[in-house]
């Protein structure tokens, strides 16, 4: 099966386009039996030559490592089935029956506005899904495995038939282990700034979301919230130098 | 019919201009240049700003064949940026509001390089990229605000250009960006160096603490020209520019693009990001220096706009500031 995908050199009629990004496109199809999703880097062609390959080859392979290690570590992520660095495609599990956060969020904050409802109820029905993605990233980065690119775009909520949902990231492809505090201040900074501009009526779940991460990453929280107020105090804020 | 008179001074760029109800009637400036090898730094930029802006100011108005009595608003640069060159200028534009009994406007600079660059560009509600020595920043329009969807967590684009400009000792005149560009024209080979972007930001210190290291030591070597590094430099730290606005984009549904502030002249951007917004089927809007680098008039415009929708700036507000 995975022969005739290659033979024809594209996807073959089994894969459907789903979703086309700013770096990537979406195929939705069956592979091995299994429905599955090909993530297609597309050439950029406003970069350099050398420079796109390098970066998509540093891409593709942070993406792999990255779910490999999560997995490991007992995190949700899509499987990873393949990867073929010519055609510059990743094959993975589809997440089937999944919302992404930020189209969960939406939805939510538009009924409440539908239904009268104020912020303050809004933050309460959303408080428990904040509270289990604080708890993934916590073990993301007791870890050492840094996203990279943590927005609400990049987190699944599955049903699961539980009142919690299941969270399940995805998009790892600015992601790299590194155990040291600032580049997970920084990864924490990222979703803050995610929320703010995505969600601005809900950014309190910010909050949440580090509540319920100090408590499952106990060993580095201090000094990584410390590491946080650093990072929002740098660039514009801070006194140009130089 | 109003006319509104600008004052801008906050990096090492002093200008004043004068605009009529859209139309630009006067764009004067002078530019505080250093040696090689040397950045400006706050007190000796302030002592240019003093001892030019009078001189600008009677050229802008001679130019633009305006008397004082038919100014209708003075606008000047409220921040961000450096506090004394801010001063300075804010002393000139207090002054002249109270002499010629005139209504006072302090206008962030940053919105002044927008407002400025939709005017002239004529877009709509394009994802704007905002990049100069001072400021780097994705910034889109939302529920009547400017906000801001992605920036440098460290130094500006312009600052990392001009330092590295420094490490070469090339010259500052007319900016050192300037000749940076050139130079890169020629280069061939590209070096990889660090490439950074976090999720819709971007940091710059490493790539420049990379370079200003390695600098000599590839240029003894003999494997890279200095045509060769500023290449290499523009090509990373623009692919970088080109990726979050890029990102900006998919995230807002936005099909325009607006490159404003000093590093947007650089044609080689430009190119860049006309080729992203053609495989995406957008539209890039950009200036050319007489409005891309620092200037008057885009105070004024933006002022111009505030005092429409009737925002006036208090005797006691009419402060400066850094941030």
């Amino acid at each position: 099966m995975a022969d005739d995908c290659v033979k024809v050199g594209g996807l073959g009629s089994n894969f459907k386009l789903i979703k086309q990004g700013a770096e990537a496109k979406l195929y939705k199809g069956i592979y091995l039996g299994r429905p599955t999703i090909v993530k297609e880097r597309f050439k950029k062609s406003y970069r350099h030559v050398d420079l796109d390959n390098r970066l998509t080859k540093e891409r593709m392979k942070s993406e792999a490592r990255a779910i490999l290690k999560c997995k490991a570590a007992g995190i949700c992520t899509p499987a990873l089935y393949l990867v073929d660095f010519e055609r510059r495609r990743i094959y993975m599990e589809e997440i089937q029956n999944s919302v992404t956060v930020k189209d969960y969020v939406a939805q939510m904050s538009e009924e409440a506005v539908n239904g009268d409802a104020d912020t303050g109820d809004l933050l309460m029905k959303l408080n428990p899904i904040a509270q289990e993605i604080g708890r993934v990233l916590g073990k993301l980065h007791a870890n050492n495995i840094i996203h990279g690119d943590l927005t609400t775009s990049n987190m699944l909520l599955v049903n699961n038939g539980k009142d919690i949902p299941t969270v399940v990231l995805i998009d790892f492809g600015l992601s790299h282990v590194e155990s040291s505090i600032e580049d997970k201040g920084v990864d924490l900074y990222v979703l803050e700034r995610a929320l703010i501009s995505t969600h601005a009526n809900v950014d309190q779940l910010f909050q949440v979301i580090l509540s319920s991460y100090v408590e499952e990453n106990k060993k580095q929280c201090r000094e990584i919230l410390k590491k946080l107020d650093e990072v929002r105090a740098r660039g514009r804020k801070r006194t140009m130098v130089g | 019919m109003v006319i509104a008179i600008g004052f801008e001074g906050s990096a090492n760029k002093l200008g004043v201009g004068i605009v009529r109800d859209g139309v630009v009637l006067s764009n004067c400036r002078q530019t505080y240049i250093t040696p090689p090898g040397e950045g400006f730094l706050p007190r000796e930029t302030a002592q240019h700003h003093r001892s030019v802006i009078l001189a600008v100011l009677s050229q802008a108005l001679q130019e633009a064949a305006v008397m004082p009595e038919q100014i209708d608003i003075v606008c000047y640069t409220k921040g961000p940026g450096m506090a004394s060159p801010l001063q300075t200028v804010a002393v000139v534009a207090r002054t002249i509001a109270q002499l010629w009994n005139k209504p006072i406007i302090g206008v962030n600079h940053c919105i002044g390089h927008i407002e400025m660059g939709r005017l002239i560009t004529g877009s709509d509600n394009p994802t704007v990229l905002y990049v100069s020595g001072g400021n780097t920043q994705v910034i889109a329009y939302s529920r009547n605000r400017y906000r801001i969807f992605g920036e440098t967590i460290d130094i500006a684009i312009g600052n990392c250009l001009d330092r590295f400009a420094r490490v070469l000792k090339l010259s500052n005149d007319p900016s050192p960006g300037y000749n940076i560009e050139k130079l890169a024209k020629e280069g061939k080979k590209l070096l990889p160096l660090p490439y950074v972007v976090k999720g819709m930001d971007v940091s710059f210190s490493g790539i420049l603490s990379y370079i200003q290291k390695q600098s000599h030591q590839l240029l003894n070597s003999g494997k890279y020209s200095p045509e060769d590094l500023c290449f290499s430099l523009q090509e990373t730290l623009f692919a970088m520019l080109v990726e979050i606005t890029e990102r900006a984009m998919a995230h807002c549904g936005s099909q325009e693009v607006l490159i404003v502030g000093g590093v947007g002249c650089n044609m080689r951007l430009q190119e860049m990001m006309g080729a992203m917004c053609d495989e995406r089927g957008a539209k890039l809007f950009a200036t050319d220096e007489r409005f891309c680098i620092d200037n008057g008039v885009m105070i004024a415009q933006a002022g111009l706009e505030m005092f429409k929708s009737g925002n006036v700036t208090k005797w006691h507000d009419t402060t400066v500031t850094q941030r």
